[in-house]
C-alpha cells in the first residue's frame, strides 16, 4: 500500500436522474416490486402433506433443495457480484447488488423449507450429500471457474446459463408435487424464485447482448461457439445429475424434457436460437400448468380445435390508462 | 425532471402520424425479443413507436397485434403506455382483429397477460402465445395460423 491515496481516478456517485439505459430502471423497479421473504409463505401447512411422501420421495426432495441451495449460494456470493466490475452503467451495478441479495434470500428460503419439514439429522445428511455428489459439485465448479476467469462476457454467459438452465432439474420437483396437490405452499415459494430467476436471466442476457454490440464478427463467433460448448458440457452433466436424483422415482425422462425446454429459453435470453427441437421439449402439460396456468395450449386460437373463438377472460384493466 | 429535459421536449418537432396498411402491428422494447420474432416471421409488419417524440402510428386495414407482457406480480402495468396510446385511438381499435402474446411461463399467472387484457377489452381472440423470441415451431405455426385466419371464411365468423 502507498502512504497516500492518489486521486487519479474518481469514484462516481450514482445519479438516478441521469439514466443511460432505461432497462436498468425498469428492471430495478421490477425486482423491487417483486421483493419477497420466505416468512410470507405459510410453509407449515405442508407438514401433513410431507408426511404422505415415501422415504425415497422425502430423500429426493431434500437432495433437490440442497442442490438448489448450493447454486443460489454460488450465484449470491460469487456470480452476481462478479458481474459488477464490468457493468456498463452505475445503475447496472446497482441492479447486480439487488440480484446478489435476492439470491441469498433464495438460498435462505430452502432452509426455511427444511426446518419446517425435516429433522436436524435429515437436514445435515442432505447437506453432506450436496458436498459429496460428484455431478452437483461438478456443475457448481464449472460455473465458478468462469466467475473467477478473465473474460467478462463469458461470466455473463455462465451466469445466464445458471439462472435460466441449471436450476431447472431442481425446480421440476416442486412443480411435480404441486401438480399432485402435494407441498403446495412450498411450490408457491419456489414459483417466486422461478419468477425472480426469469428477470435475472433476462437482464444479464440483455446486458450480454449490449456488450456484443460493436464487437468484431470474429469475437462474436467465438462467444457464440463458447456458449454452445458450455451448454453441451453442462447439459451432459445435468443429465447425469438428473439420473442420480430421479431414477429412484422413475421421473428422469420427464425431467429431461423440462431441461431441454429451459435450455432453449436460456439460449434465447442470450439472443441465440433455441437448440432442442420441439420433439424433445414437450414438457408434461401438468408440469407446465403448475408453472403457469395460462400456458395451456387450448387457450389460443391457432392451437385450438380450429372452430373455437377464444376471447380472453375478463381481467381487471382499471389500472391502465385507457380512454375507452 | 431536470430543466434541460423539458427544453428537449419543447424543441422536439410536433409529432405527425404515420399510416400503415400492414396486417401485423407489433410492439417491442429496447431488448428487442418481439422484434426478433417478427424478423424471423418475415411478414410485412409495422412497429408501434417506442418514444412519444416519434410520429403516431395509424392503422388503415384490419390487423393482428403482437406484444410482450410487462409489469409486476399482480399484473399491474402489464401493457406498456405506448400500446395503450395506440389503442386509445378509436380507428386503430376498430381494425384490431386478434392478439398474439409474447412472454415467459416463469411469470406464472401473468404469462402473456397483456394479450389477455387486450383480448377481453377489445373482444378479439388471443391467437397464439410464444416465449421470448419464439422457436422455429412458433414461427411456422404463426405463419400458418395467420394465413388461415385471414381467409374470408375465418373473417366472416361471428
Amino acid at each position: 500500500m502507498t502512504d497516500q491515496v492518489k486521486l487519479q481516478h474518481h469514484v462516481e456517485a450514482i445519479n438516478w436522474n441521469r439514466i443511460q439505459d432505461e432497462k436498468d430502471v425498469e428492471v430495478w423497479n421490477r425486482l423491487v416490486n417483486n421483493f419477497w421473504l420466505p416468512e410470507k409463505i405459510p410453509l407449515s401447512n405442508d407438514v401433513q402433506s410431507w408426511n404422505t411422501l415415501t422415504e425415497d420421495e422425502k430423500l429426493l426432495t431434500m437432495r433437490v433443495f440442497t442442490g438448489l441451495t448450493l447454486l443460489d449460494t454460488l450465484q449470491g456470493t460469487v456470480g452476481a457480484v462478479s458481474l459488477i466490475p464490468d457493468a456498463l452503467t452505475p445503475h447496472e451495478e446497482a441492479v447486480y447488488t439487488n440480484i446478489a441479495f435476492m439470491e441469498s434470500v433464495h438460498a435462505k428460503s430452502y432452509s426455511s423449507i427444511f426446518s419446517t419439514l425435516a429433522s436436524t439429522k435429515e437436514i445435515d445428511e442432505a447437506f453432506r450429500w450436496s458436498l459429496e455428489n460428484v455431478n452437483l459439485q461438478k456443475k457448481a465448479s464449472i460455473i465458478e471457474a468462469y466467475y473467477y476467469g478473465e473474460d467478462p462476457l463469458k461470466r455473463k454467459i455462465a451466469s445466464t446459463l445458471l439462472e435460466s438452465f441449471l436450476f431447472y432439474s431442481g425446480f421440476y420437483l416442486p412443480m411435480y408435487w404441486s401438480s399432485r396437490a402435494k407441498l403446495t405452499n412450498t411450490a408457491d415459494l419456489i414459483r417466486l424464485i422461478i419468477r425472480d430467476e426469469a428477470v435475472h436471466g433476462y437482464y444479464i442476457g440483455y446486458k450480454f447482448q449490449k456488450n456484443l454490440e460493436g464487437l468484431s464478427e470474429e469475437r462474436k463467433t467465438e462467444l457464440k461457439d463458447y456458449t454452445f460448448e458450455l451448454l453441451y458440457e453442462l447439459y451432459e452433466n445435468e443429465v447425469q445429475y438428473t439420473h442420480d436424483l430421479y431414477d429412484s422415482v422413475g421421473l428422469s425422462e420427464d425431467v429431461k424434457k423440462f431441461l431441454h425446454y429451459n435450455a432453449n429459453k436460456a439460449l434465447m435470453n442470450l439472443g441465440y436460437e433455441a437448440m432442442f427441437p420441439s420433439s424433445v421439449t414437450d414438457v408434461n402439460p401438468a408440469i407446465l400448468s403448475a408453472l403457469s396456468p395460462n400456458a395451456d395450449e387450448n387457450h389460443d386460437f391457432f392451437s385450438g380445435s380450429g372452430s373455437s373463438y377464444v376471447i380472453g377472460k375478463a381481467v381487471n384493466t382499471e389500472d391502465e390508462d385507457w380512454d375507452f | 425532471m431536470s430543466g434541460d429535459i423539458a427544453v428537449d421536449e419543447r424543441t422536439t418537432s410536433p409529432a405527425t402520424a404515420n399510416t400503415t396498411n400492414s396486417s401485423l402491428i407489433y410492439f417491442s422494447s429496447v431488448s428487442g425479443y418481439t422484434k426478433r420474432f417478427m424478423e424471423k416471421l418475415g411478414l410485412d409488419a409495422a412497429k408501434i413507436p417506442l418514444y412519444a417524440s416519434e410520429p403516431e402510428l395509424l392503422a388503415t386495414e384490419p390487423y393482428v397485434l403482437v406484444l410482450p407482457t410487462y409489469g409486476g406480480e399482480k399484473g399491474e402495468r402489464s401493457i406498456l403506455p405506448q400500446v395503450i396510446r395506440f389503442l386509445n385511438n378509436e380507428g386503430n381499435r376498430q381494425l384490431l382483429r386478434g392478439v398474439i402474446g409474447a412472454g415467459n411461463t416463469n411469470f406464472g399467472t401473468t404469462y402473456c397477460l397483456a394479450a389477455d387484457k387486450i383480448s377481453a377489452k377489445c373482444s378479439v381472440p388471443v391467437l397464439y402465445r410464444f416465449e421470448l423470441m419464439g422457436t422455429s415451431e412458433d414461427v411456422t405455426r404463426v405463419r400458418q395460423g395467420l394465413e388461415e385466419f385471414w381467409t374470408p371464411q375465418s373473417q366472416s365468423q361471428p
